[in-house]
């Protein structure tokens, strides 16, 4: 294995490449954070009465939790206290944030964005990608605008959302994943300061894929983003989330929620590339990634697909869960999770089965290299009322070298005689008898390690859409950095 | 003329135990050698230190290739100087479909080479040749590589492999072993079809049923990590006779 050994090394040598930091002026507050501290951000964004409420709502209930101590402590992830008085809650490119024209963008903040080869101008868009940008708190642009207006589809930054369609915003926010869900879906409800809003009509089918790209810059800055995509009756949205950040020494926090509310025959696909930075080859800095995500399949017939590749992050703790309430709805999960070097990951999903002839799908592909460790977590449950509910979980595990672990945790609760459960899952190590046969074949060890790794993930690479796909390829490939001895 | 393969007084271990014990051959392209022996004899050993592998560590002795330093190389560069190994174990690439290996292959090989990347265009009727040669199902090209194929099916495609790669240097390794006649025919034809004046072959094997099919110009006795004897096609035959333990008794004997 020496021979792989090296390889594994040498690639270890390649840099984050999108740990660059854009040199523009921001708007900060001061570190901490407080009761003022919330009516600050709510004032600057000029949000509503309803708003401030309930991020007070939530800040005190957050405050209650991090008196009691009551940071989540059962993943199986290890970390440094975070002390969230040294954080800083809201940054913000200065400049008016919401722009008329791409005119009137900071031409540092298009830079940057065409350096993470995200297509913010217009007339480079890949065809049929609307993207919003989030950089660090605030949205900075949102292509595509009048075309999806068209359609009926609303597709805007958060905050824009709360000025333009406070109905809509007050009906859903908090509806699937409500501020007392847990500690850091509190903090993100008391702080959050941007994300992406998207609500697709009645009988819509949205004309192309919808796409927000996340950036962090600011050093010592916490990203606390939420989007809420509403599908109604018959309605279908395929929408993709990518993220990075600069090359930091200190930890940065990232702590979202994403909601999506699925009404009768209607269809959300939601994929993500997730890339923050993963810290250096020490363990040093790199994004604490605590993200809820939570699907409602309201409606009949309802159905939501959570696609994930995660390869970023020191620290990724995150489960993509979908609620099957209405009758034959459908929940997927698929995931590709990444750990090199010192990287933690304890991600998977949550299926709860209530409608009847509910149906849902998991499989999941934790890597492991170099000293990272990778935990599958999931739950399905089956409530009494869903006759008929179905669940298919596969959970692989691929290790390269010897230092590095993979933990998988699956609790099934049944309590329905009428549900059929299916649990398969395998560890593989990659084998010094396929490396040796592919470099036989010419194939260099690097990208022979690719080769099989890509074909271990192709189940959920399948999911992604098209152009995405080949990214998630050439990412995972880059990410296969670390060391084994 | 400089032979292509050359081998001098190779000695070979694992673990600190001497598996090869002073290998001497030489193999001139155009030529079929075939190494015999019975198990545990290093027949196995000798095929995988040619094509680099690194479990097994060179104590003494040199090889070769093209009159560059085979044992300095790393197993992919032996394969872009000409080296093939048909495997006795095929291994499995789940999610990797064999017609996507190939072209991989194929592609690394020529890069490597300093030649253009062939397209899918070119590639495909090439390839569909070469599939027909060796009588396999088209259906098994999209199906990832040797994942559910049976025994006879991972050896052919060995040999299609092969048969794509068109290496100088072929060495076979018990590539007889769990075929029946019907796949060993089928094997030998894939194999006979790539004989030619540029390229030579090692065919190393147990039994001598797959020489009736491959006709070597030259046998080798493999015994205890030594080359005990040579000769013609007829050696294999008289073996097939007499057995490995009369070669033993008459060398000690010597």
């Amino acid at each position: 294995m020496s021979t792989n050994v090296n390889t594994i090394r040498d690639l270890a040598e390649r840099e984050y490449k999108w740990g660059f930091i854009s040199d523009i002026e921001s708007e900060s507050v001061p570190k901490g954070l407080n009761e003022d501290m919330v009516r600050l951000i709510s004032a600057k964004k000029r949000e509503p009465e309803f708003m401030l409420e309930w991020r007070l709502k939530a800040y005190r209930h957050w405050a209650s939790l991090e008196k009691a101590q009551a940071e989540p402590k059962w993943a199986n992830i290890k970390y440094a206290p975070i002390d969230y008085q040294d954080i800083v809650y809201y940054s913000a490119p200065k400049q008016k944030p919401t722009l008329e024209s791409l005119e009137s963008l900071d031409p540092e903040l298009l830079r940057t964005y065409q350096k993470l080869g995200i297509p913010l101008e217009e007339q480079k868009l890949l065809a049929n990608v609307a993207v919003d940008a989030v950089f660090d708190s605030v949205s900075v642009v949102t292509t595509f605008k009048e075309k999806l207006r068209e359609a009926g589809v609303i597709f805007c930054s958060f905050s824009e959302a709360v000025q333009q369609h406070p109905e809509l915003v007050q009906k859903y926010l908090g509806s699937v994943v409500p501020y007392t869900d847990n500690f850091f879906a509190a903090l993100n409800a008391a702080v959050f300061t941007d994300g992406s809003f998207v609500y697709v009509p009645k009988g819509v089918r949205c004309p192309m894929e919808l796409s927000t790209y996340f950036r962090i810059n600011a050093a010592e800055t916490g990203q606390f983003e939420r989007t809420l995509i509403v599908a109604e009756d018959g309605a279908y949205v395929s929408y993709l989330e990518g993220c990075t950040a600069p090359i930091r020494d200190r930890h940065q926090l990232h702590a979202a929620v994403v909601e999506l509310v699925a009404l009768d025959d209607a269809q959300i696909k939601y994929s993500t590339v997730q890339n923050w930075y993963p810290g250096d080859k020490e363990g040093k800095g790199g994004i604490y990634n605590f993200v809820t995500k939570r699907g409602k399949c309201q409606g009949v017939n309802s159905k939501i697909s959570w696609t994930q590749v995660e390869t970023g992050s020191a620290i990724t703790w995150k489960y993509p869960s979908c609620i099957l309430r209405g009758d034959n709805s459908v929940g997927e999960f698929y995931s590709v999770a990444l750990t090199n070097n010192h990287q933690q990951a304890d991600t998977g999903t949550k299926m709860i089965h209530i409608g009847k002839n509910t149906k849902s799908t998991i499989v999941t592909k934790g890597i492991s290299a170099g000293h990272g460790q990778n935990t599958y977590r999931g739950q399905v449950k089956i409530m009494k009322g869903a006759t008929g509910a179905r669940n298919y979980t596969q959970c692989d595990s691929l290790l390269i070298g010897d230092q590095c672990g993979a933990h998988t945790f699956p609790y099934i609760e049944v309590r329905n005689s009428t549900a059929r459960m299916e649990h398969e899952a395998s560890t593989s190590k990659i084998g010094e008898d396929q490396m040796f046969y592919l470099r036989q074949r010419g194939i260099k060890a690097e990208d022979a390690i690719s080769m099989i790794v890509n074909g271990f993930c192709k189940r959920v690479f399948r999911e992604l859409p098209m152009e995405f796909a080949v990214e998630a390829q050439k990412l995972l490939s880059v990410s296969l950095e670390g060391s084994v001895g | 003329m400089s032979p292509l393969l050359e081998i001098r007084d190779l000695h070979v271990s694992v673990d600190h135990h001497e598996i090869l014990k002073g290998i001497d051959l030489k193999v001139n392209a155009g030529e079929v050698h075939s190494i015999m022996g019975p198990n545990g004899s290093g027949k196995s050993t000798l095929a995988q230190v040619l094509a680099r592998r690194d479990t097994y560590e060179v104590t003494s002795g040199e090889v070769l290739f093209n009159g560059k330093d085979l044992l300095a190389m790393k197993p992919e560069e032996a394969a872009w100087e000409g080296v093939f190994m048909a495997f006795q174990y095929p291994v499995e690439i789940p999610g990797i479909s064999n017609v996507y290996f190939l072209r991989s292959a194929l592609n690394a090989m020529r890069k490597a080479r300093g030649l253009d990347e062939m397209s899918a265009m070119d590639f495909l009727p090439m390839y569909r040749e070469k599939l027909n040669l060796l009588e396999m199902d088209d259906k098994l090209m999209n199906r990832s590589v040797n994942e559910g194929f049976s025994g006879g099916e991972k050896k052919r495609n060995e040999i299609l492999q092969m048969a794509v790669l068109e290496p100088s240097l072929a060495i076979l390794d018990e590539t007889d072993s769990g075929l029946d006649i019907d796949a060993l025919r089928i094997v030998a034809k894939g194999v006979n079809a790539m004989r030619s004046a540029e390229r030579a072959m090692v065919v190393v094997t147990h039994y001598q049923r797959l020489l009736t099919y491959i006709v070597p110009d030259y046998v080798h006795v493999l015994m205890d990590g030594r080359i005990v004897r040579s000769g013609g096609p007829e050696l294999a035959l008289e073996l097939e006779e007499t057995g490995y333990g009369s070669i033993e008794a008459s060398t000690s004997a010597a």
